[in-house]
């Protein structure tokens, strides 16, 4: 049995995701080949060779797979696809973008974003925004799979897999990259920090972030916000948390002034430890918290920074 | 040019789902059920685009059991032109539907699908992105903007990082996402327009596919319920808790 897994990256960085997909195609068993296609993959090649369990890294190199177009990358995977029973991604955007696409060329059922391996074909995922958990089973000759990133540790480091071109396929003249606006920070990256401190519609205005910020900035975490926060324009759309946003699951999420909408606990509710602070003592997120502190943001986040030290 | 937007029946948002006893689903059963939020989006977009003159017609399609004609309505209400109900007695797969529905673009020929990102029941992000696979055409997936000008279109999606800029050749599929549009709610006058609109119905075998699921569900479980903790008084107890207790900072 061998299993592909799709290498989500930026052309200079190796995707994170990636390395829980890989521990995710651990625990199905085979030999793990790495799939990186993009524009200067050489780089990306290498570090995807230094991944634990990866036998070996299949490099497709060129500018028409440098932006994750999924008209470009799906005929690319579907011509490996026969020599794999599984083929999995990290259930990012790009994820999320190319392989049903994969799928449907292939003529099989994805299973989108599992939480758990049972077997080589039986996987459980979250349904209704995690209110419910199904666990399926394919008989296809290929699975085709993505995989939510926080159900998974990240494969470590200390492989030395063998590097393999193929050939590409071309472009298929379908879609075109414009631009991207990406979200510079200095901080971690959201869905991978080991602390995410939020804040909701009781911030009142995207100025007051910046409280959130300086708290982020002691303890190393990475600020995020709920849907209707967005919504209300304080922060961008790549900060949201929640069921339609992005997932998170880290050591510590602290919520401030975030009332715990259940779109809103859907992408945090596996984190270990919930802190909220919230001036309503009946918010149905102290449901959730670990630790409550019912009181004015205004007042308690200066203070949660001032005791930081 | 003809919009087609294909709606699913859901569970409303606002209901919190209950797992079936014997683990077999959720429980459906005299659950007031809506139209998936981001098809409400998709649906939007095709009638603003028809009436910034881009578009002459907005047909919605639905696949499920005789309720679906209610969502339909809904969706005529709005003020799409024509609905066209596909009947199904089960729970099809995105890549039955994707199916489906390129039976109704061959027949339909659109100029454009706009789709819902995903349905709020199963979460699978996938009918979008299969049907653009079995039609060969672009696809433009999580879309918080879109500008059709002849036979391309400026989109805008949301991806992890924050935003990207393509431009895809049109006929195309288009999955919206939530930052796309707020959807207009129904007049009660519309409403009325609404049940004397077109609407027809088809089979599955009309169209020809085979729907047989291709996944078995095991069972399906309730998540582990997470328990309440304590409150604390003040910041500082906050601050001793989290880094003696918890011990995570």
């Amino acid at each position: 049995m061998s299993i592909l897994v799709f290498c989500d990256h930026d052309n200079g960085q190796f995707g994170a995701a990636t390395l829980n997909a890989v521990s995710a195609a651990q625990k199905i068993g085979g030999d793990i080949h790495l799939l990186v296609a993009g524009d200067t993959s050489g780089t990306i090649a290498a570090q995807a060779a230094a991944v634990a369990g990866v036998a070996k890294v299949l490099v497709a190199d060129g500018a028409e797979y440098a932006h994750g177009l999924a008209e470009n990358l799906a005929p690319l995977i579907c011509d490996l696809a026969s020599q794999y029973s599984h083929i999995l991604a990290p259930a990012t955007t790009t994820g999320k973008n190319v392989m049903p696409r994969v799928a449907a060329l292939l003529d099989v059922m994805q299973i989108s974003d599992i939480i758990k391996v049972d077997d080589a074909n039986t996987f459980q995922r979250p349904i209704y925004a995690g209110n419910a958990l199904s666990t399926v089973r394919s008989d296809e000759a290929i699975k085709i799979i993505t995989v939510r990133s926080t159900a998974f540790e990240a494969a470590a480091e200390g492989g030395s897999a063998a590097i393999e071109t193929i050939s590409n396929n071309g472009d298929s003249g379908l879609s075109s990259y414009v631009k991207s606006e990406l979200s510079s920070s200095e901080r971690p990256e959201l869905t991978s920090a080991p602390i995410v401190i939020s804040g909701g519609r009781g911030m009142q205005d995207g100025a007051n972030f910046a409280m959130l910020e300086k708290v982020a900035d002691k303890l190393g975490a990475a600020v995020g916000a709920s849907r209707a926060a967005v919504d209300a324009g304080f922060v961008p759309n790549d900060y949201q948390v929640g069921q339609t946003g992005k997932v998170v699951a880290p050591d510590l999420y602290v919520a401030v002034g975030i009332s715990g909408a259940i779109q809103h606990l859907a992408g945090m509710k596996d984190s270990k430890v919930i802190v909220a602070i919230n001036k309503d003592d009946e918010a149905p997120i102290f449901q959730v918290a670990d630790f409550g502190l019912v009181a004015d943001l205004f007042d308690a986040v200066p203070e949660l920074e001032k005791e930081l030290g | 040019m003809k919009v087609l937007v294909p709606v699913k029946r859901v569970i409303d948002y606002n209901v919190k789902v209950r797992v079936k006893a014997d683990n077999s689903g959720v429980e459906l059963a005299n659950v007031k059920m809506a139209m998936n939020p981001f098809d409400e989006i998709a649906v939007e977009q095709a009638l603003r685009l028809k009436e910034a003159g881009g578009a002459e017609e907005v047909v919605v399609v639905s696949i499920g059991p005789a309720q679906n004609q209610e969502t339909i309505r809904t969706a005529l209400a709005m003020g799409a032109d024509r609905g066209i109900h596909i009947e199904a007695l089960h729970d099809i797969e995105p890549l039955a539907v994707a199916k489906l529905l390129k039976a109704v673009v061959e027949r339909e020929n659109p100029g454009l699908v706009l789709v819902g990102k995903q349905a709020i029941d199963d979460d699978c992000n996938q009918t979008g992105q299969m049907l653009a696979a079995l039609l060969g055409w672009a696809q433009g997936t999580f879309v918080s903007a879109l500008d059709v000008a002849g036979d391309t279109a400026k989109i805008v999606r949301e991806v992890d990082g924050g935003l990207e800029h393509l431009e895809i050749k049109m006929p195309a599929i288009v999955s919206v996402d939530l930052r796309l549009n707020e959807p207009r709610y129904a007049s009660l006058p519309n409403i009325m327009k609404a049940k004397k609109k077109p609407l027809d119905s088809l089979t599955v075998d009309d169209l020809g596919v085979d729907i047989k699921p291709r996944l078995t569900v095991v069972k399906v479980e309730e998540p582990a319920a997470r328990e309440a903790g304590i409150k604390v008084a003040d910041v500082k107890e906050l601050v001793e808790k989290l880094k003696n207790e918890a011990k995570v900072i």
